[in-house]
């Protein structure tokens, strides 16, 4: 009896041999790019982007950043939809995804504070407390914090894999925070962020009842 | 009627290097020079009411344009607009004005005083520039055409081209773009149309070939690349104030103790100063409180942002 591999066998067959340190690499390559190129803008040594900077260049970099974050956030929740509904199997690589992911939203938040706000700390509470947009932004890296603390084995052996399991389901409110933040923003009902919040909203709803945490 | 106004900048504040002048308003210029006028002073270009602040670059300038008309990218405009026809050009002018008609753009020049006037811009979006504009006393223009007393708002609106401008091919603003402004605001000497920047003729993705310019309001008010302006006894449809009322009022007065729903005014980053652009503190009707505060006495400016 031969078996004849499915399309999805043979991409995972594909896959297996590749280490994860090989997608940390290439993931963090855009964000290495970006902080060499504010880097040399500056002291003023070279233009590493070519002009794209514009002239609102904190914006522009904010922004990168911020897409960049949630394009790696859609990829590590898109792993476990793979897996339901193609068979495939990623989910070696989810956790240095969510690493990434986690490790973009800190450089778009520290560009917001730093070049952006440039430490005005009375703007930045009055933007946290009154601006819906930052407010939501906010809760959403906020809730992502215990669950990149605990984004490591010994956490799992420590907390056994229902709490754990459980309290990475906070992943999935503050995917939709994201999806919001970035659609709020916007003066006007922006295509692209609009595209993004709907890739989001399908995420979550092809989970369906798994988004609830278990209790028993 | 140019420089009718006063103000506390002298002779002294006037930097030499921004002797640009409009080609059209060089001509306008020189003609007022030979009449020994008072006008005189467009030839070297900077009005009394221009600020000593440093103008950002003719790039910057063109290159950072909200114009959704051409999409909703800071650079598509500069992309895009080079797709509108701005020649012939005309602005009917019609509701409670003495001689209703249109005008045609070279029928408008040949009868207004081009002078520079250096201006603070700040966007809504809580940044800002500093523009050589050229241009014209937007009350000029209205006086040409004889304003009726019954007459208390001005009313403007965009030309409507979806050929040309491919973002009015998408519906989320109610096309054509309209403003409008209270008769003493659209009277204002500050008030003017601008036909230039830095003496070079307007580029379309600034609102070619004329567009309003409120210096005291946030940049959205002052409207591009005009077709009409109705003189009327009730207050205009503004585009920004159909879409989110409870966002943009229809004054929208720059001012730093109201916030936009979503943001702070209190602060604006000024463009041009570079990955660390200073940000710096919002003026009260963006640094023109003194020649304009006038105009809102005993109004709420909370109530009417």
């Amino acid at each position: 009896m031969s078996h004849v591999l499915t399309k999805a066998e043979r991409i995972n067959a594909a896959l297996r041999p590749i280490p994860k340190w090989v997608i940390y690499v290439i993931g963090a390559l855009p964000g290495l790019y970006i902080m060499a190129g504010v880097g040399l803008a500056l002291t003023g040594t070279y233009d590493l982007f070519g002009g794209r900077l514009g002239v609102d260049p904190a914006k522009t970099i904010e922004h990168w950043l911020g897409e960049l974050a949630l394009q790696f956030f859609i990829a590590t929740m898109l792993i476990r939809v793979l897996r339901d509904f193609f068979k495939l199997k990623l989910i070696k690589f989810r956790r240095a995804l969510g690493h990434l992911t986690f490790f973009y939203i800190v450089l778009h938040l520290t560009v917001y504070l730093w070049l952006d706000l440039q430490w005005g700390w009375s703007q930045i509470w009055n933007d946290i407390l009154k601006r819906p947009y930052i407010t939501i932004g906010m809760a959403g890296f906020v809730l992502l914090i215990p669950v990149m603390a605990t984004s490591n084995d010994s956490a799992i052996r420590k907390y056994g894999p229902k709490v754990w399991q459980n309290l990475h389901k906070l992943t999935y409110p503050a995917l939709l925070l994201g999806g919001l933040h970035y659609v709020m923003l916007q003066r006007i009902w922006d295509v692209e962020s609009l595209i993004y919040l709907a890739v989001v909203c399908t995420l979550l709803l092809l989970r369906g009842k798994a988004l609830l945490p278990k209790f028993h | 009627m140019a420089n009718r106004y006063k103000s506390k900048l002298t002779w002294a504040d006037v930097t030499p290097e921004h002797m640009f002048l409009n080609r059209r308003g060089f001509m306008a210029g020189s003609a007022a020079f030979a009449a020994g006028s008072i006008a005189a002073p467009a030839l070297a270009a900077t009005s009394q009411y221009s600020t000593d602040a440093e103008p950002n670059t003719f790039e910057e300038i063109t290159t950072y344009n909200n114009f959704y008309e051409f999409g909703t990218g800071k650079t598509d405009p500069s992309e895009y607009a080079h797709a509108l026809t701005t020649s012939p050009w005309a602005v009917e002018i019609d509701g409670m004005v003495d001689k209703p008609g249109s005008y045609s753009f070279e029928d408008i020049m040949s009868q207004m005083t081009i002078e520079e006037r250096i201006y603070r811009f700040r966007c809504v979006e809580a940044w800002s520039m500093v523009i050589p504009w050229n241009g014209f006393e937007l009350a000029d223009l209205l006086n040409l055409a004889g304003i009726q007393s019954s007459a208390k708002y001005v009313s403007f609106e965009t030309v409507l081209r979806p050929d040309e401008m491919w973002g009015q091919k998408r519906s989320f603003i109610p096309w054509p773009y309209r403003e409008g402004l209270r008769l003493d605001e659209a009277m204002h000497p500050l008030t003017i149309m601008a036909t230039g920047i830095y003496g070079k003729d307007i580029p379309n993705q600034n609102g070619a070939p004329l567009r309003l310019v409120v210096p005291w309001k946030y940049g959205f008010k002052s409207i591009k690349s005009i077709v009409k302006i109705t003189l009327t006894d009730t207050q205009p449809e503004a585009s920004w104030n159909m879409i989110q009322p409870r966002e943009y009022g229809f004054y929208s007065n720059v001012n730093p103790n109201v916030d936009h729903p979503r943001w702070s005014q209190a602060s604006e980053r000024q463009i041009g100063g570079g990955l660390l652009a200073k940000r710096v503190p919002t003026l009260m009707f963006n640094g023109y409180e003194e020649e304009v505060a006038g105009l809102y006495e005993n109004m709420d400016l909370k109530a009417n942002f």
